[in-house]
């Protein structure tokens, strides 16, 4: 009995103080705070890893049905007609058609647009041009859609009459218009991190502004310029509404402009609007048509960061 | 020169000094000429998006001014353009929306936090920084893709709100990351450090001081994301939503007990700019009109929001001193 007592008291003695106790209810707390923060940076992970699987998975299936070969080097993409075709060649030759062009007006003047910014520009100037330029960015791009349809086509109508309601040449304008921003403030960032120095030699030698732009500063920022307009190509290869709206439906194999046909993404848009059963081939060849997109993506995306990476590493 | 002079040099070689002298002259004024030239070429590429979002603007309002009014947003959509209406689409918007920002939100101001003041250095962090920012640069449509996949046919969602707003969230959960982090950033390790000086855990010095002094930056961010994705067309279609729907969710408040009622979820909907491509695709030019209507509205809700956001984060500049 006595012992038992002994043994209490003891007992009593080795329970922690409230202010330990507390500090463990603290760090218990601590920790799963922690985790949960963890899982919610891990949800990044998990949407990659999903798109990859969902995109590989149902590819599976489709490439169960069609050849590698006939899918590659196949020059018709009739994957819901009765005499069927999986050569994906056709959406990819309107993939990148409407991305040229689109690339063709983007380029120039979204480089111009930079060097004006970085180094013609006042502060002031910059101030309220580069909000404009964010405003651009955020319009949703079925407006533009919408433009380049009921608004562009006709115009360019009046200069060459033969022109079809739907073609490749307006919607890759449109999309041009639309990417000017994104490569003026990526080639921007980088004529930007071109030193001073580097342009006040060119001033003490006597150059102008503009020759000090285009043989000094460009030059230099080269790596950085080139970064944006890889990462220009790549948003231009999954635009979606603005080619679905004008660019026309029917996939055909063809570089010219003038012509209509469909993109990788209209393709995705045009099958999902009809109603197709989960399973079925048509259903299984947009997520083969998907995986496509989604390499060359994150192929143009890959190049564009390293070349930007590199440029940033050298001053 | 002068040295020249005092020589007494030839006058033929004097001639052709003061010959070189204006024709370095001209040189300069017609390099400074360029730079006028380019400086004004320079503006007009710049104002060349401004121009067009102008146009752009300016002509969906003209081409929709006969829809401007109230029984526009109180009608149905219907087989007769006159007569259909926004109501289930901008009611579907703000339902689809309110998941988004319920998902997005929280994830993403959480693993900004993380990846901010958690995160070791190390592979781990690595990989997910790899992936937020390639996660940035994915095509919406592809987003769509995996809602089809997993959402619609996997967790078997259906073609439902949740779907949607899930989706929409899942996109812009970059967005929210990359600005929330910014924001984070900003604040100097010297607040970090008082408030660890005075006892505090780290999830109080996070909770507390670093995410409630970035909340400016933070809300700048997720308007962005938000204005984004009620823009955002193509993920939309591909979980297949584009349906005629004629009909509203079910009410999330109820008049009885509990009052809350969440069949709204997985109810079918429409939302405004797949409203607008419906109208748009349809080869009979009166429901023309009602999509540019529908468009003018988008593009006022988008620009507003945008704007808001720009003017926030340009007052935080301002006023910040740390």
């Amino acid at each position: 009995m006595n012992t038992a007592t002994n043994m209490l008291n003891h007992l009593t003695d080795l329970t922690i103080s409230p202010r330990l106790a507390k500090n463990l209810r603290r760090n218990i707390k601590e920790r799963i705070i922690e985790f949960i923060l963890m899982l919610a940076a891990l949800s990044a992970v998990f949407t990659t890893f999903s798109i990859v699987a969902i995109l590989l998975y149902e590819s599976f299936g489709f490439f169960k049905t069609v050849s590698l070969v006939e899918f590659f080097t196949g020059t018709e993409w009739t994957p819901l007609f009765e005499d069927a075709h999986y050569g994906i060649m056709p959406l990819i030759s309107g993939t990148l058609t409407t991305s040229l062009v689109a690339l063709a007006l983007a380029v120039p003047v979204g480089t111009i647009a930079a060097i004006y910014l970085s180094e013609f520009a006042s502060h002031k100037t910059r101030e309220i041009t580069k909000p404009i330029l964010e405003l651009l960015v955020g319009v949703p791009t079925i407006a533009f859609g919408y433009f380049a349809l009921l608004f562009v086509t006709p115009l360019l109508q009046k200069i060459y009459p033969d022109l079809p309601g739907f073609n490749m040449l307006s919607a890759g304008l449109v999309m041009g218009v639309m990417i000017v921003p994104y490569i003026a403030s990526v080639a921007e960032d980088a004529m930007r991190a071109v030193p001073m120095s580097m342009r006040e030699g060119s001033y003490a030698m006597g150059a102008t502004r503009f020759q000090t732009a285009l043989r000094v500063v460009t030059p230099a920022a080269t790596s950085g310029i080139v970064a944006a307009y890889i990462l220009a190509v790549s948003r231009a290869v999954g635009e979606t509404m603005v080619v679905a709206v004008a660019a026309g439906q029917q996939p055909t194999l063809t570089f010219n402009p003038i012509d209509g046909a469909a993109t990788i993404t209209a393709y995705i848009v045009q099958v999902a609007m009809g109603d197709l059963p989960h399973g079925s081939i048509g259903y299984q060849s947009i997520f083969a048509a998907g995986l496509v997109l989604f390499a060359m993506t994150l192929c143009f995306n890959l190049i564009g960061h390293v070349v930007r990476k590199k440029y940033r590493e050298q001053y | 020169m002068a040295q020249q002079d005092s020589q007494g040099t030839s006058p033929p070689a004097h001639a052709s000094t003061l010959g070189n002298l204006t024709a370095v002259r001209e040189m300069i004024q017609r390099h400074k000429r360029s730079d006028i030239v380019f400086a004004s070429i320079g503006l007009l590429a710049l104002m060349l998006g401004l121009l067009t979002l102008l146009t752009l603007f300016i002509d969906l309002v003209m081409d929709g001014y006969p829809r401007f009014n109230l029984q526009f947003f109180s009608d149905y959509p219907s087989r007769r353009a006159g007569s259909a209406g926004l109501l289930s689409a901008w009611v579907g918007s703000v339902l689809v929306m309110s998941i988004t920002f319920l998902t997005a939100v929280p994830v993403g101001v959480g693993a900004a936090v993380y990846l901010e003041e958690y995160a070791p250095k190390n592979w781990f962090s690595d990989l997910i920084e790899i992936n937020v920012s390639n996660l940035a640069g994915v095509p919406s449509i592809i987003y769509g893709l995996l809602a089809l996949g997993l959402f619609v046919y996997g967790l078997g969602l259906g073609q439902s709100i949740v779907t949607a707003g899930l989706t929409l969230g899942l996109l812009i959960l970059p967005i929210v990351i990359v600005s929330t982090r910014e924001a984070i950033r900003g604040i100097p390790v010297a607040i970090r450090e008082a408030a660890y000086a005075v006892g505090a855990t780290k999830w109080q010095v996070v909770s507390d001081h670093v995410v409630k002094y970035s909340q400016g930056g933070i809300l700048t961010g997720v308007i962005i994301g938000m204005s984004r994705a009620i823009g955002e067309t193509a993920p939309i279609i591909t979980i297949g939503a584009l349906t005629f729907i004629a009909f509203l969710p079910p009410s999330p408040i109820t008049e009885v007990a509990p009052y809350l009622n969440f069949e709204w979820l997985s109810s079918g909907f429409t939302v405004l700019p797949i409203q607008m491509f419906n109208w748009l695709s349809r080869p009979d030019h009166a429901f023309h009109t009602n999509a540019a209507a529908t468009g003018a509205i988008i593009i006022v809700v988008t620009l507003l929001m945008n704007g808001t956001a720009i003017y926030l984060r340009y007052q935080i500049r301002k006023n910040i001193k740390w």
